[in-house]
């Protein structure tokens, strides 16, 4: 499939089913979204020391995050210019001052550049220095560090990190806010979690407010009655914070607000959310406001942003410094990352909400977890019925809506679902000239 | 009542008959109120709480599970998922009998299925059993998972 023919798959009120379930499509957007628009690599504590490094995946390409002995963090392929051994294996590590393929102990700085080839003179007036295996691994095409948060654009060239994000980032500036000291902290690995369901699903889901009542009555239903039986007592179970709010009304969801960006970004809870009424942690109110000032410290938690998608395969959930990362192993095949990061300077007690909330929410032994698998899943095989080739993402639709603008809307709008198949089209073929675009 | 080294063993293995039967009401009554049932997601973590864990489940939450699992609108158990544990004859690393507490250390085998879906996970199960009123009770448990770093599918039920 040309990178072009996206456009033929998406018709503002509806996409055709091949965006979930063909080969060829996914094949398109890794060449298309994923190699033009800015994705999530990593976050720098996760690779803090000189020599430390990550492997993860853009798309489908297998990356290392290092940071080099400048101490700047370099993004490279994770394939050796020699005969493409992968060079890192291991989630993490440190590899020292070079990495050193374990095939034929070719070595790079971490920086990338080659650095020896044993038996070099073997090389000589062979041209080996005309080749792009000279060159040593490749770096992505840009890398952008925001706020601790490692983004990179495979393409060299193609729409800068500012004009990508605009004013999205202020999900992420309200979650450092949220630092006594202006940072974050990785805590822990990220819960891993493996759907048979292709990556978009996933990514809609976050700015899904009409499924929470529904598909999570069995849990967050449950809860609210056994509550009940149990007299309501306080303070709260913890779970009555973190999964009752699911119930919440389709009037709460309205209210809630929906606000969209340019580029296929967007939010849920513009005016209050889900996150809202969590009961008040000892001491962090007073952390914040001798850094803010109460009156900002005020408004930086008063901004109660449900689910933040970064186009195409991010959400980031600010009140609880959560990150979900969305990665497509396939049309059906899709790897949920969900980590949780400390705020520096805060009460421990912030960061065992965030890993409660992700245990109780996101993990594969979450009983919430479960009710949305079990939607998307089904889904990607219903999708396969003929007759019916079209999925519906018309609530509250538009003629002529203009994605290049902010909006707020009804909280209830799949307009965020549009905003991303916008950005889904135009990414795929960036300027006509996608980077690499295969058939 | 004095307990001997085959009632705890005996005791262990009547949970994992409990639950491969389905017998969760009688499951949840095995239990203290304030135990916890952890399952941590890093290799030998051992704070349970500042990170994510795979599980951390007080009473209500275990309850919330269980009744779950009974719910007319509990569409991923539509069908039922079912489960099998093979086990083997647990260590009693600790046994107290004066103060009424005992642990123990099983290696077990997890089988969870559900319509064509089997999923196999082995782990190494620790209960801190104690005796109340005569009767021996699960005052924690926790499930360490061989490969509890890699990525899951759904894993429904309780190993
Ligand atoms: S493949 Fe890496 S050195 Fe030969
Ligand atoms: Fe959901």
């Amino acid at each position: 499939m040309k990178t072009s023919d996206a456009r033929k798959l998406v018709h503002g009120h509806q996409v055709h089913r091949d965006v979930y379930t063909s080969h060829e499509v996914y094949v398109a957007e890794m060449r298309g979204v994923f190699t033009n628009a800015w994705i999530f690599v990593g976050h720098d504590s996760q690779t803090p020391n000189k020599g430390d490094y990550i492997t993860t995946q853009i798309g489908d390409q297998p990356v290392i995050q290092v940071r080099h002995s400048d101490g700047e963090i370099y993004v490279l392929y994770n394939r050796c210019p020699h005969k493409g051994t992968k060079i890192a294996i291991d989630r993490q590590g440190n590899t020292g001052k070079f990495f050193r393929c374990p095939y034929h102990a070719w070595s790079f700085k971490t920086n990338g550049c080659l650095l020896a080839i044993p038996l070099k003179k073997g090389y000589t007036d062979t041209g080996l220095d005309q080749t792009e295996s000279a060159k040593g691994l490749k770096p992505v095409g840009d890398v952008r560090v925001y706020g601790g948060f490692v983004f990179a654009r495979l393409s060299e060239t193609g729409i800068s990190f500012e004009e990508f994000f605009g004013d999205s980032l202020s999900t992420i500036d309200n979650m450092l806010d949220r630092s006594p000291e202006g940072r974050l902290e990785i805590a822990g690995p990220p819960l891993r979690y493996m759907h048979n369901c292709n990556w978009k699903m996933l990514v809609e889901n976050q700015t899904d407010t009409c499924h929470p009542m529904v598909a999570h009555e069995s849990s967050a239903g449950t809860a609210i009655d056994i509550y009940k039986q149990m007299g309501e007592p306080q303070p709260r179970p913890p779970a009555m914070q973190i999964i009752a709010p699911f119930m919440s009304s389709y009037d709460f969801f309205e209210g809630m607000g929906i606000r969209t960006w340019p580029n296929g970004h967007g939010h849920t809870g513009v005016n209050m959310s889900i996150h809202s009424d969590y009961d008040a942690i000892p001491g962090y109110f007073e952390a914040l406001s001798a850094v803010h000032g109460e009156e900002k410290a005020k408004a930086v938690l008063d901004e109660n942003r449900h689910n933040t998608v970064y186009f195409p395969n991010i959400m980031v959930k600010g009140p609880l410094q959560q990150l979900r990362n969305f990665i497509p192993l396939g049309p059906d095949k899709t790897l949920v990352e969900s980590y949780v990061y400390r705020l520096v300077g805060a009460p421990d007690r912030l960061v065992e909400m965030s890993a409660m909330y992700n245990r109780m929410i996101n993990a594969p032994t979450s009983i919430v977890g479960h009710d949305d698998m079990e939607m998307y899943e089904r889904a990607q095989e219903g999708l396969m019925a003929n007759g019916l080739e079209w999925v519906n993402i018309q609530r509250l639709y538009e003629e002529g809506e203009d994605f290049s603008k902010e909006a707020v809307e009804n909280g209830t709008t799949e307009r965020q679902m549009r905003n991303q198949f916008d950005a889904w089209v135009k990414f795929m073929d960036w300027n006509g000239t996608a980077a690499g675009a295969s058939e | 009542m004095t307990i001997t080294r085959d009632d705890i063993i005996d005791f262990v293995y009547a949970e994992a008959r409990i639950l491969d039967e389905g017998r969760y009401d009688e499951w949840l009554a095995l239990w203290l109120e304030d135990g916890h049932y952890w399952m941590p997601l890093d290799y030998k973590q051992t704070d349970p709480v500042g990170e994510t864990s795979l599980l951390w489940e007080d009473n209500f939450m275990l309850r919330l599970r269980v009744e779950r699992l009974n719910g007319e609108r509990t569409f991923s158990q539509k069908p039922k998922s079912r489960c099998h544990h093979v086990i083997q004859r647990p260590f009693v690393d600790e046994f107290d009998a004066e103060a009424g507490r005992f642990v123990t250390n099983t290696s077990m085998h997890y089988v969870e299925t559900r319509l064509d879906e089997q999923q196999l996970l082995a782990l190494t199960a620790m209960h801190e059993l104690k005796l109340v009123d005569g009767a021996l009770r699960i005052a924690n448990k926790k499930v360490e998972l061989l490969n509890s770093d890699a990525a899951f599918r759904s894993i429904q039920l309780l190993p």
